[in-house]
């Protein structure tokens, strides 16, 4: 029970109040980027399935400078999103350990940048060599 | 003293009795480099305000008393010190997301109240009797849990957490740190009856990953570790319920 006559302050504008929680509504809001860009991809996929015709007007609008602008900014977005979920996710798993010495935090988050880099060279060399 | 300074204090004042809302007050106050900022408060109450009200008694991040807003930062008073925010102005208020009930202090009823709520001590798996012996422990099992027992019940977590803060039915980061330190003991066996707290609305899925609450910390717990892995217990309680017999928890 509280006590009486005690003073509850206002949450309005929380997040603009310290810029920790800044970044997270960045972290957070980077999704709606993300959904739309995968609403798009989407489209271009029933597109395909429509036809040559459909898909080749999917791959023209897609060369609108709004889109443009719209498909970098989801890709800036999608990779604070990636950096930031890489420095938290040694908070989401139980501690590892190798014998008797526990895996430190910063090597969890180290080891999925080796990992995606490693995987986005796999992929040029795919895409190169296609 | 030759190498006294003079720092400004702002306070956010509240007395119920004569303020309807908060208001902030200044003060001037020496300080030699050795102050921290609860002793910038002593200053005042001794010397020039003693209607002035905090909590603190051990000064030395050990108690859990003198958490407060320090230029709107989650701090233990006692070890914040001067000489690191000189020349800016110290801005101090009472922990946020908690009611303030006077100055500096606030209203712990709720932050208590969880507390209770989740059998904050070890229920022994298998009671022994004196001539048994102690509950012997593993290094490796003490592992598990030595961080996490390391909470002073400071509450800058709370102060640290939106979620808390937009909903203050949300068990929140500490207490959840506490529960999984009982949880994760090898010698506990009431795991079934808290996993109703972490499982329910109000337990670990009303965590949102913000992830201050562990930078804010001043112990090292990493609450936010603490309750993003029992994320994963929850999920893994729910599948395994459906081959539960009756009477165990939920």
């Amino acid at each position: 029970m509280s006590a009486p006559n005690s003073y509850v302050r206002p949450m309005k504008g929380w997040w603009l109040k310290h810029p920790f929680y800044l970044k997270y509504m960045i972290r957070e809001s980077s999704a709606l980027f993300v959904t739309v860009y995968a609403l798009i991809l989407l489209r271009g996929l029933w597109c395909l399935v429509e036809g040559p015709d459909a898909y080749a007007g999917w791959l023209e609008a897609l060369t609108n400078p709004g889109l443009i602008a719209f498909h970098f900014l989801a890709m800036l977005l999608a990779a604070y999103h990636t950096g930031t979920w890489f420095a938290v996710s040694p908070k989401v798993v139980p501690h590892i350990y190798i014998g008797e010495s526990r895996i430190p935090d910063a090597f969890i988050t180290r080891i999925q940048y080796v990992i995606a880099i490693v995987c986005y060279l796999v992929l040029l060399v795919l895409v190169a060599g296609v | 003293m030759a190498d006294e300074k003079i720092i400004q204090f702002e306070v956010l004042r509240y007395r119920p009795e004569q303020d309807a809302e908060p208001v902030w007050q200044s003060y001037e106050v020496p300080f030699t480099d050795d102050m921290s900022v609860l002793q910038g408060l002593q200053y005042i109450k001794d010397n020039l305000d003693g209607s002035l009200s905090y909590r603190w008694s051990c000064r030395m991040a050990i108690c859990g008393s003198c958490g407060m807003m320090v230029n709107d930062t989650p701090s233990l008073s006692c070890q914040t010190f001067l000489r690191d925010i000189y020349p800016e102005k110290v801005r101090v208020q009472a922990l946020t997301h908690f009611p303030i009930e006077r100055d500096l202090v606030i209203d712990l009823s709720d932050f208590v109240e969880k507390l209770e709520s989740i059998t904050p001590w070890i229920v022994p798996k298998e009671p022994r009797s004196l001539e048994d012996g102690e509950y012997l422990q593993t290094p490796k099992q003490l592992a598990q849990i030595e961080q996490f027992s390391s909470c002073i019940n400071c509450m800058l977590c709370y102060a640290a957490c939106p979620q808390y803060g937009l909903n203050n039915h949300f068990t929140g980061p500490g207490i959840l740190a506490l529960l999984h330190r009982y949880n994760a003991d090898s010698r506990d066996g009431a795991r079934n009856k808290r996993m109703e707290i972490v499982n329910s609305e109000d337990g670990v899925w009303g965590c949102t990953l913000v992830g201050y609450c562990s930078v804010v910390c001043p112990k090292d717990v990493d609450p936010a570790n603490a309750v993003n892995r029992n994320k994963i217990n929850s999920t893994m309680d729910f599948f395994t319920h459906f081959f539960r017999s009756e009477g165990d928890s939920k």
